[in-house]
């Protein structure tokens, strides 16, 4: 049993049976993670681009259906019952129920990934629209603005606090959930995690690795945030 | 085996689907000799459902009262949202191989990984409906007499039981999917067949996860069921109404509407 686990994890990591008493003792050797960290950067790379790609496309198509939802009124319940049923199907299994059509890879891991975003999105783009004040909108009018022009220069500006918002939650989730997104073949972290699972310096160093992204990107939103939206600066801080 | 009238029951033209629904109803051998599918699928199910309520029990114990006192005593907001954060920054297969790392293979320790799990949604959604009772309402019932633990019991907890049920549904939801994770620290939940293609092959694992997502869309169709139950008549008008303002917004002067 130890031999078969031991030859599955030869993937990634050659082997950890060093001269080491601190590996040897399955602890938490900085030592060995400073000696290794080169074998994390690809699968952080790897992760990172899963989670962009995911996201960005996830973000598009809800940030579609909360525009056609905010001219049609009828598609609200609709598209969030679909999205919240998308959002309820565990990334895991969401990986094999695609499998017969998408086949392993990238591909799978991004369209499973993107569509658990569709309901944070779409339900905060439209928190972000229902929230503008009728007082502007009326403002937009009164200075001529079309049905477009008046979303694009008035309730999308005023909306964008609440999309922001909706963007670092499904960020963060997105970092988490793309751990799992090798047993699709699509590697990342979680590939570094599971190749040594029982190897606590390896668990700690990739999971950690994990939030520094996820704390990373939140910490990028917040700033754009900042200035992009200068006036709800007040209400921030 | 009385294969031949059982598979008829699969139409053919469902290809990969129809295997994976044939696994899920008909014993078969595996590819390493072993009885898959069927009843051994239930066993899974009923495995799977064990880890799973059994790790929601403790977070419900340890969590529910931590965020109903907090949120009744009005404060620690800062512990409340940072245990949301970190909860939703760290992997939930990085907790679940931590607990297998350190503490090892076997149920108790992986469902002590999905305890850890469950408790941030818990503590934060129960401090947070807590907390959100309008302060008048609490001052009308103390002028009527009652005192802290009456409050609690008789006010803010039925005006708070949707947002508490909203965060027992969302860990709920999140421990049946990472119960899936179960094989990878000893422990043979429906993440069996999906993790081990080697033993049940392609059907097995599409099979497997069929009946995970259907568990957790059960779970949560079953669990909103609940959670408009228990909301008391008053919030739930209040809330129609609210959801009414926003669907149709009421403008004041005649303008031609937006959409």
């Amino acid at each position: 049993m130890d031999a078969l686990v031991l030859a599955q994890s030869g993937s990634f990591f050659r082997d950890r049976s060093g001269d080491n008493s601190c590996v040897a003792n399955n602890g938490i050797c900085p030592r060995w993670a400073i000696d290794h960290f080169d074998r994390y950067v690809h699968p952080f790379f790897q992760h990172l681009e899963l989670v962009l790609i995911s996201t960005g496309a996830g973000f598009l198509v809800a940030f579609a259906l909360a525009i056609a939802a905010h001219r049609r009124r009828w598609l609200v319940g609709p598209v969030t019952q679909v999205t919240g049923i998308l959002y309820t199907i565990p990334s895991l299994a969401a990986f094999f129920l695609l499998l017969p059509l998408t086949g392993r890879g990238n591909l799978t891991a991004i369209i499973a990934l993107a569509s658990y975003t569709l309901l944070i999105f779409f339900r905060n783009v439209m928190a972000g629209l229902d929230g503008v004040p009728e007082e502007a909108r009326d403002a937009g009018r009164g200075m001529g603005f079309t049905d477009r022009q008046l979303l694009w220069r008035v309730e999308l500006p005023l909306a964008l606090p609440a999309i922001l918002a909706g963007l670092r939650i499904a960020l963060t989730t997105t970092v988490g959930l793309a751990a799992l997104a090798f047993y699709a073949g699509a590697g990342g972290l979680g590939e570094a995690l599971a190749s040594q699972k029982d190897f606590q310096t390896n668990i700690v160093l990739a999971g950690g690795l994990c939030v520094v992204m996820a704390a990373g990107l939140d910490a990028l939103v917040l700033v754009a945030q900042r200035l992009l939206t200068p006036w709800s600066k007040a209400r921030t801080a | 085996m009385v294969e031949g009238e059982d598979r008829m029951i699969v139409p053919a033209f469902l290809g990969d689907l129809g295997d994976a629904l044939d696994f899920i109803f008909h014993e078969r051998v595996g590819r390493g000799g072993a009885q898959i599918g069927g009843s051994q699928v239930l066993d899974l199910t009923v495995t799977h459902l064990e880890l799973t309520l059994a790790a929601m029990a403790i977070a419900m114990v340890v969590g529910l009262p931590i965020g109903i006192w907090l949120g009744h005593a009005r404060k620690g907001s800062f512990v409340a949202v940072t245990v949301a954060n970190i909860g939703r920054a760290v992997p939930s297969i990085g907790i679940v191989f931590l607990f297998f790392a350190v503490l090892g293979a076997g149920f108790v320790n992986i469902m002590l990984a999905l305890v850890l799990l469950a408790i941030p949604p818990i503590l934060t959604n129960a401090y947070t409906g807590v907390r959100e009772v309008d302060p008048e309402v609490v001052d009308a019932a103390r002028g009527m007499g009652l005192t802290g633990a009456g409050i609690v019991r008789r006010i803010e907890l039925p005006l708070a039981l949707p947002l508490i049920f909203g965060g027992i549904k969302i860990s709920m939801v999140n421990v049946i999917a990472t119960a899936t994770l179960g094989p990878e620290g000893g422990v043979v939940t429906l993440g069996d067949p999906i993790i081990n293609p080697s033993t049940y092959g392609n059907a097995g694992r599409l099979g497997g996860a069929l009946v995970v997502a259907a568990l957790a869309v059960a779970a949560e169709v079953g669990l909103s069921a609940v959670q408009r139950a228990v909301t008391p008549e008053g919030l739930k008008s209040a809330g129609r109404a609210r959801a009414r303002r926003i669907r149709f917004p009421v403008t004041k002067r005649k303008v031609a509407p937006t959409s």
